[in-house]
């Protein structure tokens, strides 16, 4: 099925029109990259990333998310081989009951598995584990000439794909690696910390670790925050009379109604920051929760984006190396006097880099802010690209839908490379982006 | 492609010398390097509005462009869209007319119908088909507060910009859906070359200050602005007005 239609990212800014296809089987899909039209071809899994990385204006996209089949599941090997529009909750709901998890889980559960694959997510374990990447055994890629090739770890076209943000071809079908688990709760360590190197230092505790901050203090207490730390909980921990490897998927409650964004004012974001850090405790304090709960706490409200009103919101994420903890001072002090302040503000710890060319993660401070969008934020941000490429950092591309384009390469130096990869494997130049045009990718 | 906080990688001036026209492209260049075009008649103005964007743009490229001359516009279009999307495109050509002279001269009078109305709307005709096919871009349409209320010195004027205002009112909601929005804006009196002679009248604004409300306007979607805002409402109220005190009002 085709239809035109308009489409936007997570953060509902700057919508373009394509026409969107459902639901096509591979001979279709196929004949859609043959026949697609100057202004080219892309896949869109569930549109979590927040900027215009799944649009493709005037052009064509194909939606995966019906294409949600899984293939084939080893529970013996903890092997599974899936179609790219599954996404990671419904997979989690067949493979933990097996005793079996995802490794590389992130915020929420309604990713498809090509998206994660197209922007390498990583979750709250990146130190450990590295991006989702890491775990892909192989992918079946529709390409440009229209055939299907399949890739696997250590091959140009694999790090290509893994982090080239769907400008390769489509993903038709993945087989990922899981990793074994004894229940389905997580171990939730909760505790509040005053300053921003106490969060930092606690980032460094746990294998899955995640801050929230709170940007709305000024001074020493810019970035104080509360730390959530997450381990595997053992059976005993668990309430009585639980059965250990059922998953709970997350209960949610229908969208808000109305926009809330009038509320998204410095001095109410604010008040609500200091009622979620003081109810914070403050010795560490631990309890087991589902894990569902744990991963996916946004995901407990459906459709929370469209809060943010018609403008919508931006997300800058960025991540800067460990040593320059000054800089991630400095930018998080500009972050906090943005003009509508930061409604959340997110930081985690990421380990080395993954195959991927351009793949986000580097080692060092990855901090994800949520900003009501304004014109007066693009200078803002702007000046932060600087910072951040100068300091050896750079800006996650899932995120984004505003970066200076002059500043990429200084960002991510396998561009270059990625580039040469793209143009061989797609000289015509059939998969594209509303990312891809505006950055020039 | 317009950004998610309204910056955009190219523009598109037809009447590549307007002064409002330039204020938005500069705006606009303020922020960030982008790709401009000039779509105007070549002239020594033109060449100098070339010469002092090129130090600020990524590219500046000029194309031939006559208001008068219809049958030459689908060409120049094209020849705009040619180094790639166009994002914004400000429709800025117009002529004032000073009365009482088109009054008293048909052939005036239908010029500045041509220039301010036929031409702009073969252009939207055009640039809507154009964007279209992109899925996204917007179209700043420079009409004027007297589209809605002229006055009696000039009406014709504000006639011509009626039929302007309102064909790209249409244009925008049969463009719904497509991805294109279309921004028309009303100025008030605005201090420029074309009204440099007359004395300033209440509520005149700058090019700057038609240019930054232009710039947030683009960024919210919007349809129609009215700058300065206040102009709406004494439009509104003067709608009320009984026409014979109107009369009175030059
Ligand atoms: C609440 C929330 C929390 C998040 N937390 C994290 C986090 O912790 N870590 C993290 O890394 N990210 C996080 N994200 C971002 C999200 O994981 C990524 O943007 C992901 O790519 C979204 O997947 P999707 O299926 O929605 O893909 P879309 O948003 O639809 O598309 C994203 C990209 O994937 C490509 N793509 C999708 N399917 C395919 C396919 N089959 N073949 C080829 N390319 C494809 C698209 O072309 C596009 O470039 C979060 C997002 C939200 C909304």
């Amino acid at each position: 099925m085709t239809e035109s239609r308009m489409l936007t990212g997570w953060g509902r800014t700057a919508p373009s029109a394509a026409r969107v296809i459902t639901g096509a089987d591979d001979e279709a899909l196929i004949a859609a990259v043959l026949g697609a039209g100057p202004r080219g071809l892309l896949a869109r899994g569930s549109g979590r990333a927040y900027g215009d990385v799944a649009q493709n204006a005037g052009g064509v996209i194909v939606d995966m998310t019906r294409r949600a089949r899984i293939v084939s599941w080893d529970a013996r090997q903890g092997v599974v081989t899936v179609e790219s529009g599954v996404t990671l909750d419904r997979l989690l709901r067949t493979v933990v009951p097996a005793g079996w998890c995802l490794p590389v889980i992130p915020g929420t559960g309604h990713v498809t598995v090509g998206g994660a694959i197209a922007a390498d997510v990583h979750g709250k374990n990146h130190g450990s584990q590295g991006g989702f990447g890491a775990h892909v055994l192989a992918f079946d890629l529709l390409t440009g000439n229209g055939s299907v090739r399949t890739a696997t770890p250590g091959s140009e076209v694999f790090q290509a794909t893994v982090g080239g943000m769907g400008l390769t071809g489509v993903v038709l079908r993945a087989t990922l690696r899981l990793i074994p688990v004894t229940t389905a709760w997580v171990r939730v360590t909760r505790q509040r910390a005053g300053r921003l190197d106490s969060v930092l230092a606690g980032l460094m505790t746990a294998d899955h670790a995640v801050a929230w901050l709170d940007l709305s203090r000024t001074g020493a207490r810019t970035g104080r925050g509360v730390l959530t730390l997450g381990s595997p909980a053992e059976p005993d921990e668990l309430p009585p009379g639980t059965d250990p490897l059922a998953y709970a998927a997350v209960r949610s409650s229908p969208a808000l109604a109305v926009p809330v964004s009038p509320l998204f004012r410095p001095q109410v974001i604010g008040a609500a920051n200091s009622v979620i850090y003081r109810r914070a405790p403050s010795v560490p304090r631990s309890v087991a929760r589902p894990m569902a709960d744990y991963f996916f706490p946004l995901d407990r409200v459906i459709a929370w984006n469209r809060a943010y009103g018609r403008g919508g919101f931006v997300q800058y994420q960025f991540v800067l190396p460990h040593d320059a903890a000054e800089t991630l001072h400095r930018v998080i002090t500009m972050l906090a006097s943005a003009d509508r302040g930061v409604s959340l503000a997110v930081l985690k710890r990421l380990g080395p880099g993954g195959s991927g060319l351009l793949s986000f993660p580097t080692a060092g401070w990855t901090l994800a802010a949520d900003l009501p969008a304004c014109t007066a934020l693009a200078d803002r941000l702007d000046r932060l690209d600087r910072l951040v490429a100068g300091a050896g950092g750079r800006v996650y591309l899932a995120k984004d839908a505003r970066l200076r384009p002059d500043v990429l390469t200084a960002m991510y130096p396998k561009l270059a490379r990625f580039r040469a990869v793209r143009r061989a494997l797609d000289p015509a130049g059939i998969f594209t982006s509303d990312l891809a045009r505006r950055l020039s990718l | 492609m317009i950004d998610a906080l309204g910056v955009p990688q190219s523009v598109l001036l037809l009447g590549g010398t307007s002064e409002i026209g330039l204020a938005i492209v500069d705006r606009y260049l303020d922020r960030r390097p982008v790709r401009v075009v000039l779509a105007g008649r070549p002239s020594e103005r033109l060449d100098s509005a070339v010469a002092r964007l090129t130090a600020r743009a990524t590219r500046v490229d000029t194309v031939d462009f006559d208001a008068k001359d219809l049958a030459s516009q689908q060409t120049a279009l094209q020849q705009s869209f040619s180094a790639g999307d166009i994002d914004v495109a400000i429709v800025a050509f117009g002529v004032l007319g000073d009365q009482p002279a088109p009054e008293n001269d048909p052939a005036t009078a239908a010029h500045l119908a041509t220039v301010n109305f036929t031409a702009a709307m073969n252009v939207g005709i055009i640039l809507a088909r154009a964007m279209r096919r992109q899925g996204h871009g917007v179209i700043v349409a420079l009409s004027s507060v007297a589209a809605v209320r002229p006055r009696h010195s000039n009406f014709i004027y504000g006639a011509t910009k009626a039929g302007m205002d309102a064909f790209y009112r249409g244009l925008a909601d049969s463009l719904d859906g497509s991805g294109v929005d279309v921004l028309v804006v009303r100025a008030g009196p605005v201090r420029t070359r074309m009204t440099a002679h007359l004395p300033d009248r209440p509520l005149t604004s700058s090019p700057e200050a038609v240019a930054a409300a232009v710039t947030e306007a683009v960024w919210r979607r919007r349809t129609v602005l009215w700058t300065p805002r206040s102009m709406r409402i004494i439009a509104w109220i003067i709608r009320l007005l009984p026409r014979r005190l109107l009369r009175k009002v030059p």
